[in-house]
């Protein structure tokens, strides 16, 4: 049987060679980010953020100057054992032992350096950046050719505490609405009620885009524009239909015994409702918070539209999205910026992945 | 409307009804008054207030939180006045109607006013003029929309759909013969916690480019520099029009394959094992058994997870927005509805878009009526 193990060596092998590479293609564009944003303004400039690992790289071991080797830079020059033009060697000749030969500066008063191909890592790793993005400091720099540059930084922490003010509630509010909703439809009985779930069904789908204009109408009118209440009751009306449906079926599926045998003791449907039903729909309350929180965090389109105009309630995405913006080539602050974003969905993911995945799942017919 | 509910107090003479009633006519005024202003308060310190952040987070929280729970109670305690008659026909709609108010507000209404809004030229209705159905002939033949359309529909359904749906059946299906599953499932399945802006500038940093003659900085550059070719910034390199559209749809590949991944591996894990087995053991080979028994035994999820990745596929609005802003060629149907609504001010064409949006979701949503009614909750 030799050789029926040995395929399955090999089979496994192919699996979780396949495996780890797609897990290396999905991961490497955030490891990258992740890396680049500790590194040094100059060096993200500079050099790729893989220039962390080991690589070889050439290195100046010494430096010699052509008018003491008395060469002339018009002709064919003899250096270390080659024979190079002026143009070959400002391109870089390699010499018989290995080395490179590089012409710096222009033909009369350059020099010429002795280069040598050496294993290195590039493992200078700050906290600059996160502090410009955070404390939104003016930096000074000091280029390599010696001029010093101001460079401001960029405040998110007035973002961070804004995307809190409007995420926590633009959940807790909809769950609160829909849970007292999914109760009524499940449990109470009034005309119209097939109707309305039906139109609840209905609206699972509906593109938000449709909403926008005639919210955004109405908004103006009442002077609304701009606060938290308006971005909060934006994602309440988007999110109820499939937080209504979750929680519905969830609901509906609880024994019938409890709520009769509680109706007898004399409770009102709202107790009920408060001491048993609710604390009974943890699970599902809790998955369809985290993906109402997780996209209400990670939403632009519409914070971009109800809080557009007014600076004071700006959230993360729509601050990070002005930097991409107006400083597209700060990468020290980009990489910073979105990693800073992107922290509280990563808690988020790893700390409740459970419920995570399954809200997700859940929640993603969302319009 | 009904009676105020009797109460059969000690008190049973005439005047002590009347105060009694009086009383309670106060309280039912007075309770949702004293509320309904301090709400109002909260609101303008919101607005206006000049608190510190931290103040206003906590105070937001609170007040948008809170708020709403004070309503509720609100509420149901003011309809738990009524006699029993009264209670049992409100009670429901204390329960739904905040509900069906806000989904009637903020989404069953707004689809007849922006059907509405598309028949008017770009100032709308009021001072706008009615041009019927023009603006639907100009969705359909203006160039920037039939190249929206043909971005959307040939090159992110056609190219983003199988992509995601393919890497999630793929990584599904190995996943579960690894012992590393749970590690490997979680590192694909972590882009979909990160927000498309966020995306965005983590994908712009693959593909940023630098002038030739110095080190590149971004990852494809350096191996496409690497390689022998030209460094290029390729979502808006308009030469290989279009499929500069592909360096986008990868991105949203990437975001949603987790998606997909899930559910499929779910799926496979509810194939029994006996089944496969006796595949294997009747000489099948694992391609023979991947194509012959599970694609057709998790052919419900593939459908679903099909349909839910086109429709996504057709809203896609933040990628194309933050990478390229619509332009060199990427536009897409949600980009051209936010360009036409909100940068060019042509409410009308604006809404047009939008109306044409939901037109494509419409069989996604008779599907789920139909379920629904299969489903026989009611």
């Amino acid at each position: 049987m030799a050789g029926s193990r040995r395929q399955k060596w090999l089979s496994l092998l192919l699996v979780n060679g396949t495996l780890l590479l797609l897990v290396l293609l999905w991961t490497v564009p955030t490891a990258g980010l992740f890396i680049s944003s500790w590194r040094p303004r100059i060096d993200i400039q500079s050099t790729g953020w893989w220039s962390v690992f080991p690589h070889r790289e050439w290195r100046t071991v010494a430096t010699l100057d052509p008018r003491e080797l008395g060469l002339d830079a018009t002709g064919v020059m003899q250096v270390e054992g080659v024979e190079a033009t002026f143009e070959e060697l400002r391109a870089g000749v390699e010499t018989p032992d290995g080395a490179q030969l590089r012409w710096l500066g222009n033909r009369r008063l350059g020099r010429i350096e002795v280069q040598e191909r050496v294993w290195t890592v590039n493992w200078d790793f700050t906290t600059e950046n996160y502090q410009q993005v955070l404390q939104g400091k003016d930096f000074e720099y000091v280029n390599p050719d010696g001029s010093v540059e101001i460079i401001p930084g960029d405040n998110f922490w007035g973002a961070i505490f804004n995307s809190i003010a409007v995420a926590v509630p633009a959940t807790v509010i909809p769950i609160l609405i829909a849970a007292f909703a999914a109760y009524g439809f499940a449990w109470m009985d009034f005309t119209g009620r097939r109707f309305f779930f039906v139109i609840v069904v209905a609206l699972l789908v509906v593109p938000l885009q449709i909403a926008l204009v005639p919210i955004l109408r109405d908004y103006a009118k009442i002077n609304l524009n701009g606060t938290f209440l308006a971005i909060w009751l934006a994602h309440t009306g988007f999110g109820l239909p499939l937080a209504v449906y979750l929680l519905f079926n969830y609901i509906r599926t609880m024994p019938r015994e409890i709520l009769e045998s509680a109706f007898i003791d004399g409770a009102s449907h709202f107790t009920v409702f408060l001491r048993l039903i609710l604390p009974l729909s943890t699970p599902a309350l809790a998955s369809f918070a985290i993906f109402q929180f997780l996209w209400v965090w990670n939403d632009y389109l519409v914070a971009l539209i109800f809080l557009g105009g007014n600076k004071e309630t700006e959230v993360l995405t729509m601050r990070l999205a002005n930097l991409v913006g107006s400083r597209g080539n700060d990468w020290h602050l980009l990489t910073a910026g979105a990693f800073v974003t992107m922290i509280m969905p990563l808690v988020v993911f790893f700390s409740l992945q459970r419920y995570f995945v399954r809200g997700m799942m859940a929640g993603s017919v969302k319009g | 409307m009904g009676f105020l509910q009797q109460n059969d107090s000690a008190d049973s003479s005439i005047g002590g009804r009347i105060v009694t009633l009086v009383l309670r006519l106060i309280l039912v005024v007075a309770i949702p008054l004293i509320a309904f202003a301090v709400l109002y308060a909260g609101f303008i310190f919101l607005r206006e207030g000049n608190a510190p952040k931290w103040v206003i987070t906590a105070v937001a929280i609170i007040w948008g939180v809170g708020g709403v729970a004070v309503l509720f109670w609100l509420f149901n305690w003011s309809v738990e006045l009524f006699s029993d008659t009264w209670r049992a026909r409100l009670q429901p709609f204390v329960f739904v109607g905040p509900a069906l108010a806000i989904l009637a507000w903020y989404l069953a209404i707004p689809v007849g006013r922006t059907f509405y809004i598309s028949l008017f030229d770009r100032d709308g209705p009021g001072t706008g003029q009615f041009i019927g159905l023009a603006n639907y002939a100009t969705v359909f033949t203006d160039r920037l929309m039939r190249e929206a359309f043909r971005n959307n529909i040939f090159l992110w359904i056609i190219f983003a759909v199988p992509l995601t749906v393919g890497f999630g059946l793929l990584v599904a299906v190995l996943a579960d013969r690894s012992r590393f599953e749970r590690t490997a499932k979680a590192l694909i399945f972590l882009p979909m916690a990160i927000s498309f802006v966020g995306a965005g500038v983590i994908w712009n940093f693959i593909y940023v480019v630098r002038p030739p003659d110095t080190e590149q900085i971004g990852l494809l550059n350096a191996i496409i520099v690497n390689l022998g070719g030209a460094p290029r910034f390729w979502p808006a390199h308009t030469a290989i029009a279009p499929w500069n559209n592909l360096f986008l749809v990868i991105i949203v590949a990437w975001l949603q394959s987790g998606y997909a991944m899930v559910l499929f591996s779910a799926a496979i894990k509810g194939i029994p094992e006996e089944i496969l087995e006796a595949a294997r053991v009747d000489g099948a080979n694992e391609i023979e058994v991947f194509f012959k028994i599970m694609i057709p035994t998790i052919l419900g999820t593939i459908i679903t997870v099909t349909t839910t990745v086109v429709i996504f596929t057709l809203k896609i609005f933040d990628v194309v927005w933050v990478m390229t802003g619509g332009q060199f060629g990427t536009g897409v149907i949600a980009t051209q509805f936010y360009r036409q609504s909100f940068i060019a001010r042509n409410a009308g064409l604006g809404a047009a878009i939008a109306i044409v949006l939901l037109i494509a979701v419409i069989p996604v949503m008779i599907y789920n009526l139909r379920q629904f009614r299969e489903q026989e909750a009611f």
